[in-house]
């Protein structure tokens, strides 16, 4: 009676979730290996390096990443630049500041600021961009269901229109977006788009899309790694309170009939 | 019931609420760190500032790391004062040389050292510095306590010159410049 | 309290002095270390204990929450993420707090289950469970408003849909809802309301909290066989004999907690809420929170507004008649086989309840895991939620009258000592 108990609580939280993921008929995305995965699961440094390269290169032009600051670029947990790099990079932005008369001015950026948007409010961002928004990417990987699987998906299953399929003007069909069709066009269009340091893998857009997804499960997730370590001490320290506590309460209870 | 099994009893019931006690420690201590200043608090501000539009005797106000900053630009009759008064006269002996990168320029977080109000550039005191409004604290014109009941100077922020109109306030000072931040004891 | 003389002695001056004063001591001594408990409780019985735990969890990381939140429509999305990227330790407390929600709802089910099977609210325990159900309520009440804090899609649009219960009142609806907004939609002003109500209503619930414990001290614990307690020989004093078998059972559902925690923090929320609010799109899919999805199949099984809402705060307060409708003269479901069966399958028709809770709202046929059945799932709906109402209504009550029960023990010790009796005979 207590198993059946059990195993209905835990079949009820499973299907929640099989639930949530059930819409419509677009194509699920296949399930990939990520290296953050599982309870001692890390980022990987260079990986996320490329990853920020292909967003500033790709993704920054339309999309937002107004949570991140340049300074978590180099902090622990994360792509790991050096503070020089980080530094480099930061001023490598302007920002939007006011100067000493007030007027708005751009100045280049500081580890404290923040990533500046592409553009200035949301009108803005929709009347550059065929009235579709392009959406802040802080964290996406968290926003979408399956986040790191769907993304990956999305950006390398664009494909040509199958011939019964009424694509509406402006949009370009990908069958992991819900409907279909999608108004951004490929983002990683060639091999090679990307030039990335010495030491590298090639530039294959399968290559550049799981980089800039891992970049952006960090963006969504930076204490990941602080997290799962954490994690693994506490159960350690909890499984081993509840070998004692249970041995206390054995031994407590052994002279009470019950 | 023997010895050994009172023994073992014992260790057990200690051990048990031992870990427990230890447990709830440190489960405790997150929940303390949390008021900390966070990340982006801490995070590496500097103020840049023109000093051009200032002139000979003004005082101005600006904002670092949430606090108020002095930049006055003395005259020499007020950098005279200060270079020339006695250490047997200062609460917190300092001179004025250890406080200034360039003798023109005086910059000071305005923080009263008694109790934190700022003090006024309008009331100048006794001894032409300020005169802090909560508690009568006279300073002098290097900022340093001489009257009233706050123990010690008003401190120098870390900042360098970019240029001989432009000040970074925040950063570190460039090698050779003058004596820095590292505030009095 | 109910049991007898206290027997707390203080041991110095301070004490002594102390308790001829104010017998604060001698109240905690008496209440909880030398109250007499029935030695037969299994770990079902351990729920209490892990709820007051639960409960002290999610109003420490609360407060110290709202020392980082902000509760304004522009910035609460981004005082969160703040927490979880700036403030020290924030992710943690902020995980510790959403996954503690969770926690807290399934210690509960599994507490007021337990009290169904055992029949803990029978005589003379009325109104300790009539107070349970007020803290379940209260509880609803703190995990919506809390849901609507974080400003993403889900607590913007779970916000509107649960205020819009309101405008199902006849006349004075639409009234009501704006007063609750302070607009003419959910709104900054509902936000910052949402947000004061949530800081006080934990404060409520361990008010009414303190008032359970009380009622329990009265009448003392139920136990697995539902039968009084006798005398001294039926009892053990509740420490160090119960602190330590709850202390274990809190270690363990800590365990089951902090892996959700440190493992799979995002598991038992939804990914649209990581969307800022957003008044013009409402997401595809809109589900509440795992734990109201029984109450919301029941929602959405009547096509009619006013009936809708009136059956799902019905099927809450069936609870409160329930000592009343269960006319057998045995509490314990372990002496009443037909009882027994109708109890798994209540909790079988509540586990689809809330199956269906969290399918899109149309009315295609039932795909469960993937096989398609030939039923359409506003039926089924229909279905489980007249027979979940006919349990409590006209179940119980039949039942009660009909089922002859097992022979009861004579007294807690008797059924123990006869349990020992047959393991020992069965093993010589």
């Amino acid at each position: 009676m207590k198993l059946k108990a059990l195993l209905a609580l835990a079949a009820g939280l499973a299907l929640a979730g099989v639930a949530y993921a059930a819409e419509g008929d677009v194509k699920h995305p296949e399930p990939q290996k990520w290296s953050w995965e599982g309870a001692f699961g890390k980022f990987d440094r260079q990986q996320l390096q490329r990853g920020y390269q292909v967003y500033k290169e790709v993704c920054a032009a339309c999309h937002a990443m107004h949570l991140v600051s340049f300074r978590n670029l180099s902090q622990p947990g994360g792509p790991e630049f050096s503070e020089a790099q980080m530094k480099a990079i930061a001023a490598s932005f302007q920002v939007p500041a006011i100067d000493d008369k007030g007027e708005v001015i751009q100045r280049a950026g500081i580890p404290a600021d923040r990533f500046p948007s592409p553009f200035p409010n949301e009108t803005a961002a929709r009347a550059a961009n065929n009235n579709a928004y392009p959406v802040d990417l802080s964290v996406i990987v968290k926003a979408r269901h399956d986040g790191a699987n769907y993304i990956y998906a999305l950006l390398t299953g664009y494909a040509d229109t199958p011939s019964e399929f009424q694509l509406l003007p402006g949009l370009n069909y990908n069958p992991y977006f819900p409907g279909k069709q999608i108004a951004m066009p490929a983002p990683l269009v060639s091999d090679g788009q990307v030039t990335w340091p010495e030491g590298n893998p090639p530039a294959t857009k399968e290559q550049m899309a799981r980089d800039v997804v891992a970049f952006l499960a960090w963006t969504a997730e930076p204490k990941l790694e602080e997290r799962k370590l954490m994690g693994v001490q506490v159960m350690i320290f909890l499984l081993g309170l509840s070998v004692l506590l249970y041995f206390a309460y054995k031994r407590l209870w052994r002279d009470v009939d019950h | 019931m023997d010895n050994a099994n009172v023994t073992r009893r014992d260790f057990l019931y200690v051990a048990s609420a031992g870990a427990s006690a230890v447990g709830a420690a440190l489960a405790l201590w997150p929940f303390i760190d949390q008021m900390n200043p966070a990340a982006d608090t801490l995070a590496l501000k500097e103020v840049e500032f023109d000093l051009s539009p200032i002139v000979a005797g003004q005082i101005v106000t600006i904002e670092w790391q949430k606090k108020p900053v002095f930049v006055r630009r003395r005259t020499p009759e007020e950098i005279k004062a200060a270079e020339e008064t006695p250490m047997a006269d200062l609460k917190d002996p300092q001179t004025d040389k250890d406080r200034v990168q360039k003798p023109e320029w005086l910059i000071l977080v305005a923080t009263c050292t008694h109790l934190g109000c700022v003090p006024s550039k309008e009331m100048k005191g006794e001894f032409g510095g300020w005169l802090c409004p909560c508690h009568g604290s006279h300073y002098d014109t290097s900022g340093r306590i001489r009257k009233g009941p706050a123990p010690k100077n008003l401190a120098v922020p870390p900042y360098q010159f970019l240029s001989d109109t432009k000040v970074l306030i925040g950063a570190a000072p460039q090698s050779g410049g003058a004596a820095p931040a590292q505030h009095h004891g | 309290m109910a049991h007898g003389p206290s027997t707390y002695k203080p041991t110095n001056a301070f004490t002594r002095w102390l308790d001829s004063r104010l017998p604060i001591i001698r109240f905690l001594d008496d209440t909880m270390m030398q109250f007499p408990t029935p030695k037969n409780l299994n770990y079902w019985f351990t729920f209490g204990g892990i709820l007051m735990i639960m409960l002290v969890v999610q109003i420490i990381s609360g407060i110290v929450l709202a020392m980082h939140y902000v509760p304004h429509e522009t910035l609460a999305f981004d005082s969160v993420e703040r927490i979880m990227r700036d403030v020290n330790y924030g992710w943690l407390i902020r995980y510790i707090h959403s996954n503690g929600a969770s926690f807290f709802f399934i210690a509960v089910y599994l507490h007021i289950f337990r009290g169904l099977y055992y029949g803990s609210y029978k005589a003379p325990r009325e109104v300790l469970w009539l107070l349970g159900i007020v803290i379940y309520l209260l509880m609803m009440a703190t995990g919506f408003l809390g849901y609507t804090l974080p400003w993403g899609q889900m607590s913007f649009w779970g916000a509107t849909v649960i205020t819009n219960f309101f405008s199902a009142i006849p006349f004075v609806g639409e009234a009501i809802t704006q007063w609750l907004w302070g607009s003419f939609a959910v709104d900054n002003s509902t936000l910052q309301r949402f947000f004061s109500l949530h800081y006080l209503l934990p404060f409520v619930i361990a008010g009414v909290v303190i008032l359970h414990i009380w009622a329990l001290h009265v009448p003392g614990n139920n136990n697995p066989l539902g039968i009084d307690v006798k005398g001294p020989a039926d009892t053990v004093p509740f420490h160090p004999y119960y602190t330590t078998k709850d202390g274990f059972a809190i270690a363990v559902f800590l365990l089951f907690f902090c892996y959700f925690v440190f493992f799979n923090p995002n598991f038992l929320g939804h990914a649209d809420n990581y969307i800022p609010a957003n008044r013009l799109v409402t997401p595809a899919h809109i589900v509440p929170e795992w734990y109201y999805l029984p109450l919301y199949a029941v929602l959405r099984s009547v096509p009619d507004k006013l009936f809708g809402v009136i059956l799902m705060f019905g099927a809450i307060f069936v609870w409160a008649l329930l000592p009343w409708l269960d006319t057998s003269r045995v509490r314990s479901n372990k002496f009443r086989p037909i009882m027994r069966q109708l109890f798994w399958i209540l909790m079988f028709v509540i586990f689809i309840l809330g199956y269906l809770g969290a399918q899109t709202a149309d009315d295609s046929n039932l795909v469960f895991f993937g096989i398609e059945l030939p039923i359409g799932k506003l039926l089924l709906a229909q279905i489980f939620t007249i027979y979940y109402f006919l349990h409590f209504l006209v179940i119980t009550p039949l039942v009660g009258l009909l089922e002859t029960p097992h022979p009861v023990p004579e007294s807690i010790s008797k059924a123990v000592l006869a349990k020992k009796g047959a393991a020992s005979a069965a093993s010589a």
